[in-house]
Formats: structure tokens, C-alpha cells, sequence
């Protein structure tokens, strides 16, 4: 572990040249990308949320749709109900997804392994139905319509999303160097070892999850400010945020801290590109398709990721062997 | 009284055709252990091959459903061999890449499916669709009633094949201990590859069945998959009894909920159901019966 303190020192330099660059660019440039950085922000900070739960604690959910909706409707049923303002969500959407995260925690976390995926999975579904069904009290499909702040211009929002990313990696960042960390990673290579040396692996899986709700639920509330508009399809989803979430973190690397900031860059500006430039070129709706081989070629390829297999990925380029392309 | 027969009747029959898919992944997951998330995507392809059957030979799904079951044997053994079998194999941090993989390859397929046929719903529309009979103040529809024996024909057939043959002990043998089993000379890698594709083939055949009720278009997969693997967790995996008693309870208390608190709950009473048994039942209706 030492080796990763003398890392993390020498790993200073970078993240303060990309703040800086990420702080002063986006004035420049146009509505469109202004628009690409909100979005890769706000996925920075629900990858780095689920990484915190899933890649380090070793928890993997297929439902944290439910706190970032939560997160989204927190804010939205003030504005639906009473009229108040949805910046307020940024309070009460991250503390609405974490009063629901405890008991779904601690019920949930008995479960192992597939079993509390599915459990998430389930848990997800559920919550998409109800808030779909009750239309009294939720809103129903219509969902929630309010109005943006600063009309057309992103660069107020921006600046909210890139500030909550930088807390939530720095939130993680401190986690993982404290005591915390270590009993997280313990969790998740072998619970019962774990058990075994006396740490109660249910309150410390339910530290973990305590930040990753909060942290998705403030994702839900910035996504609710900046869109001014959440329904239950959309912020519940199931394909669109629980296993993109998941999907991220992988592409980046689980279990490392700079994992979902690449993962989550990569999609983002992947699906644009696809979206905007292959799209019309084939001329049918491919772009989620190539988006979903890419996703099992890099499972079956890379499954730690591009930061986890960094080694295997340097090595297949730089070991000459000129019979054997690409692979492992 | 009548409306509740009326209910509890149409909850049987759905649920045994619900069994019939829930059955191919509690096979699939008794000997791989992973819960395949492609298995409704599996079954959509299926639908599909019947509705192109039924457009361009007028083959009524019922007979189409044989070739269906033939084809995606195939896809279901070689995404198995090529695909996850890779993964299934490799250590990496987080075990349920395998999981996260067969659902990409899952939605990978219904876009492929997309492109081809495009959106829109399609059906298989025989006059004997509608054909219903009564019987003590409750309608019967007759493809439900038809669909619920050929599903349970097969699901007979299933347990005699798991039960009578060598190849059947086969696969029972690397789903109770997958070691074991290699040691007694099962060639368990073949077998697995066999499985998913034996249970990629009755998911089809339960595509087959829902044809000439329902329609079908690229996304009708999702409530199903998540049918399947409440039933599969109802169940306990790797039972064929478990999943036709946990298709059949899964069917009635659907059908219980949608009637008496509403159409739109109608999916939560199930996952519910599926959290309820997960917390306290956690090994599923098999422990129960003891089989």
C-alpha cells in the first residue's frame, strides 16, 4: 500500500493542470459541448458514486437508477406540489436517496453476490412502476416540468456539475485513504474472511452506500435543474442509467479512482460521436448497437477495465509479436 | 365468484407459459451459476423467426416453433462457446461482468433485431386468436388453454429428459457440482454450452407460444425477462419443478393483483413477490418441496 501513497502524492499534478484546463476552456467554446462537459460531469459523478459501492466494496447494483431518480424527484415534487424551487432539490434529492438507500441497504445487504444485483434490479423496476402508476402524489408518467433558471445558458450548470464531480472524487479519494478503504476492499475480496477479522461487513457496506446515494441523488438533482423536465421512464430507467452506470465504470475500470472519470468521458463523447457522425453516414440507428459490442468485446477482453488492464493493454502493444494481434 | 376464478384461471395458464421460459433459465443458471440476462432477447428472436415463418409460409407458430427452437439452440450454444463461455473464465474484480455481459449481449441483439424489422409492433393474427369458451360464467380463452398444455407437454418432457437419460444426468451432474462432475468424466464445458442451448430453445418455444396472444416488436422481452428470473429465484435455480410451481404461483398472484388493485401494478406484485422470497425464502420453493 505504500506504493499507492507515493503514487497518489506524484498524481497530484495531473488533476490540478486538468482542473485548470476544465475550469477555463468551456467559457470558449460553443452551446453543443458546453453541453457534452454538463453531461460527462454529471456522469463523472454517478460513476464515481457506484464505484464507491460497486468497484471498491465489491457491491454491485443493478438499481442505483433509484437513488438518481430519487435524486431528480426530491427537487421536482416540491416544484410539482408547493411550488418551490428546485435548486432546493439539491438538498432534498440527495437526502431523500439516502433516507430510502438505509432501509434498502440493510434489507438488501444479506444478499450476495448476483442475488443482490437482481434484488437491486428488482428495486429499480418497482421503483419505475410506482412512480409511473401514482399519479396523485408522484406525478404519474407526465413527470415534472419546471423551468431552467438561466434560460439557454449552461455555463452556471456547468460549473455546478464540475464542482459536485471534483467533491465526489475527492469524497471518494479520502474514503479510500482512511481506515474505510481498506475495510471496503476487504469486504470485497472475501466477505467471510473479512467477517472473520471482525469487521461488521453490513455497517461498513452501509458506509459505502450512504455517499454512493447521495452522490447519484445529487447527479438526479442537477439532471432535474438542468433538463427542467424528469419523467419516471427517463430517470428510472433501467438499460439508460442503472447499467450505463454500471457499463462506465467498467469501461474505465472498477476499483480505481480515475476509472469512471475516463469511463465516463469516453462514453459520453462515444455516444455524441456515434450519435452525430456514424448515424448519418450508415443512415439507420446503429450507434447503440456499436455501443453494445463494444460493451462485450470490452467485458471479454478487458474486464477490469481500461485503467485495471493498463498493463495488459501496454503489453499486447509493445511486446513484438508480429503472428499475434490484439487479444490478451 | 365467478370473477374470482375467472382470475385464478387465466393467473394458471399464464403462469405455466411463463414456466416454460423461467424453466430454460433456471436450467441455464443451475449449471452456470450467472443469471443470463440475454435469455428474453433470446426469446424475442425466437418470436421473430416464427412471425417471419408465419409471413412468408403462413406456418402457424405452433409448428414454426419447432424450427425456432432448432435455430436458437444454435445462437443460444455459440453465444455461449464464443462469448460468455471467455468470460465465465477469467478472473477479474468484479464477478458479475458475466452477468453485465449477457445483458449487453442481450439489448446487442435486440438492436440488431431493430434494424432488421424495425419498431413496429407485428403479430401473428390466426382466427383461432379469439376463440374462447365458457364454462360456469368464465370465459376460457382456447390459446391461453393451448398454450398452457404445450407448455406443460414440454415441461414433462424436460423432466423425463433430466431424469431418464444419460445426457440429462449429465447436466444435473454439472449443476449439482460442477468439479465432481468433471472428475466422473462429464465433459462440463460441452454440457454448458449444450444447457444454454437447450434453455435458449425453450425460451423460443415460449416466445412461440405467446405469439398467437400477444404481438410482438423489439422490446417485448423486458417484463419477461424479469417473469423469468422472479420465477428462476422463486423457484431455486436449477429446479424444473421449483420453476413450474414458482411459474404457476407468479402467474396467479399477477393475475390476483392486476384484477383486485390494479392493471398497472400488475409487474410490482411480482417483483415483490421476488424480494419477499429473496429475503426469506432465499432457497426458493425448492427447499420447500425438497426436490
Amino acid at each position: 500500500m505504500a506504493e499507492i501513497k507515493t503514487m497518489a502524492k506524484k498524481s497530484w499534478f495531473l488533476p490540478a493542470i486538468l482542473g485548470i484546463v476544465l475550469v477555463a476552456i468551456p467559457p470558449f467554446v460553443g452551446g453543443y459541448i458546453q453541453h457534452v462537459f454538463i453531461l460527462i460531469m454529471m456522469w463523472i459523478t454517478m460513476a464515481t458514486a457506484w464505484n464507491l459501492l460497486g468497484g471498491y466494496c465489491g457491491q454491485v447494483s443493478f438499481g442505483h437508477a433509484v437513488f438518481f431518480g430519487l435524486g431528480a424527484y426530491g427537487g421536482g415534487l416540491l416544484y410539482l406540489h408547493w411550488d418551490i424551487s428546485p435548486w432546493c432539490g439539491m438538498i432534498t434529492g440527495p437526502l431523500l436517496a439516502i433516507i430510502i438507500g438505509i432501509p434498502i441497504g440493510l434489507i438488501c445487504f444479506r444478499l450476495r453476490g448476483p442475488y443482490f444485483a437482481l434484488a437491486l434490479l428488482a428495486l429499480g423496476e418497482t421503483f419505475r412502476i410506482v412512480f409511473t402508476n401514482w399519479v396523485s402524489v408522484l406525478g404519474g408518467a407526465c413527470g415534472v416540468v419546471s423551468s431552467r433558471t438561466w434560460g439557454a445558458e449552461k455555463l452556471p450548470y456547468y460549473y455546478i456539475a464540475l464542482a459536485i464531480a471534483a467533491l465526489s472524487i475527492y469524497v471518494v479519494y479520502r474514503l479510500m485513504h482512511s481506515k474505510l478503504g481498506y475495510y471496503f476492499v476487504s469486504i470485497r475480496e472475501d466477505q467471510d474472511a473479512a467477517e472473520a477479522l471482525g469487521i461488521p461487513t453490513t455497517r461498513y457496506k452501509m458506509y459505502a452506500l450512504i455517499p454512493s446515494a447521495g452522490f447519484t441523488g445529487l447527479a438526479g438533482a442537477i439532471y432535474m435543474n438542468y433538463m427542467a423536465y424528469i419523467d419516471p421512464e427517463v430517470v428510472f430507467n433501467l438499460a439508460g442509467v442503472s447499467i450505463m452506470m454500471i457499463l462506465v465504470v467498467m469501461i474505465g475500470g472498477a476499483g480505481t479512482l480515475w476509472g469512471p472519470v475516463l469511463g465516463a468521458t469516453i462514453f459520453i463523447i462515444l455516444s455524441e460521436v456515434l450519435r452525430a457522425v456514424v448515424d448519418p453516414i450508415v443512415g439507420l440507428p446503429v450507434s447503440y448497437l456499436i455501443f453494445m459490442v463494444l460493451a462485450c468485446l470490452l467485458i471479454m477482453f478487458l474486464p477490469d477495465g481500461i485503467i485495471g488492464d493498463w498493463g495488459k493493454i501496454k503489453r499486447a502493444f509493445t511486446r513484438k509479436k508480429p503472428a499475434y494481434l490484439g487479444g490478451e | 365468484m365467478a370473477l374470482f376464478g375467472q382470475t385464478f384461471i387465466t393467473g394458471i395458464l399464464i403462469g405455466g407459459i411463463y414456466a416454460i421460459i423461467a424453466i430454460g433459465m433456471t436450467l441455464i443458471m443451475g449449471v452456470m451459476k450467472i443469471i443470463n440476462l440475454a435469455h428474453g432477447a433470446l426469446m424475442m428472436v425466437g418470436m421473430y423467426v416464427c412471425v417471419v415463418l408465419f409471413a412468408s409460409l403462413g406456418l402457424h407458430p405452433y409448428l414454426s416453433m419447432i424450427p425456432a427452437m432448432i435455430i436458437l439452440f444454435g445462437i443460444g450454444y455459440a453465444l455461449q462457446k464464443y462469448s460468455i463461455d471467455r468470460v465465465f473464465r477469467i478472473e477479474t474484480i468484479l464477478p458479475e461482468s458475466q452477468v453485465l455481459l449477457t445483458l449487453a449481449l442481450g439489448l446487442g441483439i435486440t438492436e440488431i433485431i431493430r434494424l432488421i424489422f424495425t419498431s413496429d409492433y407485428q403479430c401473428t393474427y390466426t382466427p383461432f386468436s379469439a376463440k374462447c369458451f365458457y364454462a360456469g360464467g368464465m370465459s376460457i380463452s382456447q390459446p391461453y388453454l393451448v398454450g398452457f398444455i404445450i407448455a406443460m407437454a414440454f415441461v414433462a418432457g424436460l423432466h423425463i429428459f433430466l431424469s431418464r437419460t444419460d445426457l440429462g444426468h449429465s447436466v444435473m451432474a454439472t449443476a449439482q457440482d460442477r468439479d465432481a462432475a468433471t472428475y466422473m468424466g462429464v465433459n462440463a464445458g460441452r454440457i454448458t454450452n449444450f444447457t444454454f442451448g437447450l434453455g435458449t430453445a425453450l425460451a423460443a418455444a415460449g416466445g412461440a407460444i405467446l405469439l398467437p396472444i400477444y404481438y410482438v416488436f423489439p422490446d417485448v422481452w423486458h417484463p419477461y425477462l424479469a417473469k423469468a428470473f422472479i420465477i428462476t429465484i422463486l423457484g431455486g435455480m436449477g429446479s424444473t419443478v421449483g420453476a413450474l410451481s414458482g411459474g404457476l404461483l407468479l402467474g396467479v398472484a399477477e393475475s390476483f393483483g392486476a384484477t383486485y388493485w390494479s392493471p398497472g401494478y400488475r409487474d410490482v406484485v411480482g417483483l415483490i413477490i421476488f424480494l419477499l422470497v429473496l429475503l426469506f425464502l432465499p432457497g426458493g420453493l425448492k427447499k420447500v418441496i425438497g426436490r
